[in-house]
């Protein structure tokens, strides 16, 4: 058995001591779910630090791996290479200046943040959206998934090795920056979503953009259908990875994309409707093996329902405002602001108040994002600032999965795992 | 040009830092430290409609014995400032270094107790780029003045 | 008050079984927030996941009260799928002894989030198989959420990176 203290022993420059100790320690003490024999009489076991920094985890996440040759014994995950006190900070913000921060957790579906936090303070203030706004929220939402989930397919594959599709998803990517740059002046971290509404108006012009490109990205993906369905080495590293059983992932806490490759079809636009969902005709993709390859087929389906979605949205969204009237719930338009005085002193009460929730209640709102189901629970006291706010963050969950599944896989397979989790650092740090 | 003259054509008279100098910054190989949304806007800036690779920075090297250049892209917490320091320690010389984004730049919005407020705390930064994030051509722009900082202020005996 | 239909046996259930337990039912916009005693807590979890099939953990959310009494709070976001409802339960802890049982026996998902709740407040969990901290370094002493913990942190407490290089490394 190979003690902890030999990473000690070696003089080299540790930083965290004892952070580095108990990490390897409780990777000792781990109780696997797969039979691993104590004695190793020709010391053949390694630790293997896939570190912070490599190319293939998604950001910076770090992986202890005991590996006996190529078979993953045991790992231990560390995490919080990105903390930075979110939720803190939160505590010091009004409501509207935490927006951005929402835009910079999950940072790959943007706009979805923004609105999941919206409606969770939307909820706690009880302030009604008008119905533009929630149709131009939809579009976002759903623009913002297929964004992730490109990204998640360029990333995937490149790491498997097809290095050229990320530059094919990158190109579809960057159609979608610019009709983020024209809706809302952002390529990605836009915060265009306001509590109560949206900050400005959809024009023709990003509608018509939003269409063609729907349009156009149905043929690619037929295109990259094509490409891996029946692709040999593709299906070799991605079938029978990491499976994962229904009972498993409920008890694991496993939500999201993979959840619904186990079977389970739980999906938080049918199970607690928000915005217009309820109206939209669309399905949710399930699979029943729980391997990699089933979370790889239920995203791509996702991202069909979701052009489903903003197709929908485009034929059906209203004329109207954009924001509610409310003075002490939503900020003034920019017209108002500039031309009347009531205008100028209800913006300036929002940016100094901000929304007033009533004291002493809580609630939450979860919305499914790209990653899975993203919640805002809020704390209020009465003032403009929350008193706490806790962020459900979905990849959090889906890395404690991939510490349980990765026990008994091949070295290699910890990239692609990694790969068909999706998880996001920004948003599982915090 | 006495000795141009008398060598005739097809031969370049030239300092030996100017050509080294013009090898290094039209050859300028990245590392990209992407830490968080900064390094989305980094595979941008190397995916095809901003593309890095023409100027010179054709492959992005996340070995650091093989890069010269240190792109922090994101901001970094103190726990994973350790790992990027002994990063920019393994890098060989000449190397340079850009603060990609206003976090790393000086911490940017966050302003709390997770996050070092700016790299040049611990990283000997050579440009800085703000934006939150800031699109691929502030990035491309930076590069180029890294390339002109190459080509100006650097010089062979440095190297010894 | 007026619950639905679903809340109402069920908290009828609860209180038939646990009486005394049952400290506050309060809903607010559809969340139905059940506060329970500290004691019976991990009684009142089984039987909801048992009984009422309460399978999926959906979150746990620590909370400062900054009272004298009864300081910290936390907050179970659990989901029967079987009749599409979500529940919160909340119970509270004191500051002297910031002690809860853990619920991992109940539901395994709850290994992270116990942890982020240590890692943040200090609040321990008897009984968790890893006790450590999620996000900050082990050597990090203090517990960033509390109230009285300063948003720009204690300068010291995380040590910046040297910048000379060691020789022998």
């Amino acid at each position: 058995m190979h003690p902890t203290t030999k990473i000690v022993e070696k003089g080299q420059p540790l930083f965290f001591k004892e952070h580095q100790e108990s990490l390897y320690k409780s990777l000792e003490d781990k109780h696997t779910t797969i039979e691993v024999s104590d004695d190793d009489p020709l010391n053949t076991r390694m630790i293997l630090n896939m570190g912070p920094q490599h190319p293939a985890t998604h950001g910076v996440l770090r992986v202890l791996l005991e590996l006996d040759g190529e078979v993953i014994m045991k790992n231990r995950l560390d995490v919080g290479y990105l903390h930075r006190g979110v939720e803190k900070i939160a505590e010091n913000k009004t409501y509207q200046e935490f927006m951005p921060y929402t835009d910079r957790m999950d940072y790959l579906s943007p706009y979805a943040s923004n609105v999941a936090f919206c409606l969770a303070v939307e909820k706690l203030a009880q302030i009604e959206v008008p119905d533009r706004a929630q149709y131009i929220r939809m579009l976002g939402c759903e623009l913002a998934r297929i964004s992730s989930h490109l990204l998640w397919l360029g990333a995937m594959v490149m790491d498997s090795g097809a290095i050229s599709m990320f530059i094919w998803t990158f190109r579809e990517r960057e159609k979608l920056y610019d009709i983020f740059d024209l809706l809302a002046g952002h390529r990605f971290t836009v915060s265009h979503s306001r509590i109560g509404g949206v900050a400005n108006d959809a024009s023709p012009e990003v509608l018509t953009m939003m269409k063609d490109f729907v349009q156009n990205l149905k043929s690619e993906i037929k295109g990259w259908y094509k490409l891996l369905n029946k692709n040999r080495i593709f299906f070799d590293r991605n079938r029978g990875i990491g499976p994962i059983t229904a009972e498993r992932a409920i008890e694991l806490g496993l939500t999201g994309a993979p959840l619904r490759a186990t079977g389970i079809a739980y999906d938080v636009r049918k199970f607690e409707p928000y915005l217009k969902y309820s109206e939209m005709d669309f399905e949710v993709p399930t699979r029943l093996e729980g391997d990699n390859l089933a979370r790889y087929y239920v995203r791509m389906e996702e991202m069909e329902q979701s052009i489903r979605i903003v197709e929908q949205c485009l034929e059906k969204i209203p004329k109207g405002p954009i924001r509610i009237d409310n003075a002490k719930k939503a900020y003034p338009s920019k017209d108002e602001v500039y031309f009347s005085m009531e205008g100028l002193i209800h913006d300036f009460m929002m940016t100094d108040t901000g929304v007033c929730p009533p004291a002493g209640v809580e609630c939450f709102h979860s919305i499914e994002a790209s990653k899975g189901e993203l919640g805002y629970y809020i704390q209020s006291d009465g003032t403009g600032h929350p008193w706490r706010l806790k962020i459900k963050s979905p990849s959090l969950g889906n890395l404690q999965v991939l510490e349980n599944v990765l026990d008994g896989q091949m070295i290699a397979d910890t990239v692609v795992l990694i790969g068909g989790l999706d998880p996001v650092m920004g948003d599982a740090d915090k | 040009m006495g000795l141009e003259a008398a060598l005739g054509d097809g031969y370049l008279t030239t300092r030996i830092d100017t050509l080294v100098n013009w090898g290094r910054s039209n050859a300028v190989w990245p590392m990209p430290m992407g830490l968080a949304c900064c390094g989305i806007e980094m595979m941008a800036f190397a995916g095809p409609k901003y593309d890095v690779s023409r100027f010179g920075s054709e492959v992005f090297r996340f070995s650091p014995r093989q890069s010269d250049l240190m792109i922090v892209a994101g901001w970094c917490t103190f726990k994973m400032a350790h790992a990027v320091r002994r990063i920019w320690d393994q890098m060989p010389d000449p190397k340079w270094c850009i603060a990609m984004g206003a976090c790393a730049s000086t911490g940017g919005m966050h302003r709390s107790y997770g996050v070092v407020q700016g790299v040049d705390n611990f990283l000997p930064v050579d440009a800085y780029v703000s934006g939150c994030p800031p699109r691929p051509d502030a990035v491309i722009h930076a590069l180029m003045n890294i390339q002109e900082k190459i080509k100006t202020q650097h010089s062979v005996l440095l190297d010894a | 008050m007026s619950l639905p239909e679903f809340f109402q046996n069920l908290t009828l259930d609860l209180k038939n079984k646990f009486s005394a337990a049952i400290q506050d039912i309060s809903d607010y916009q559809g969340d139905v927030l059940i506060t329970v005693s500290l004691d019976s807590i991990i009684n009142v979890l089984t039987f909801l996941k048992n009984e009422h099939r309460f399978i999926y953990l959906c979150d746990m959310v620590a909370a400062d009260r900054f009272t004298s009494e009864d300081r910290f709070e936390v907050i179970y976001n659990i989901i029967s799928l079987k009749s599409q409802k979500r529940l919160f339960i909340k119970t509270r802890c004191s500051e002297e002894n910031p002690t809860l049982p853990t619920s991992t026996s109940i539901w395994p998902a709850a290994n992270w989030h116990e942890r982020e709740a240590f890692d943040m407040f200090g609040i321990q969990f008897e009984g968790h198989p890893d006790m450590r901290r999620l996000f900050l370094p082990e050597d990090f002493d203090y517990y960033p959420l509390r109230k009285e913990f300063p948003l720009l942190g204690i300068p010291g407490s995380l040590p910046l990176p040297s910048t000379t290089p060691d020789s022998k490394a």
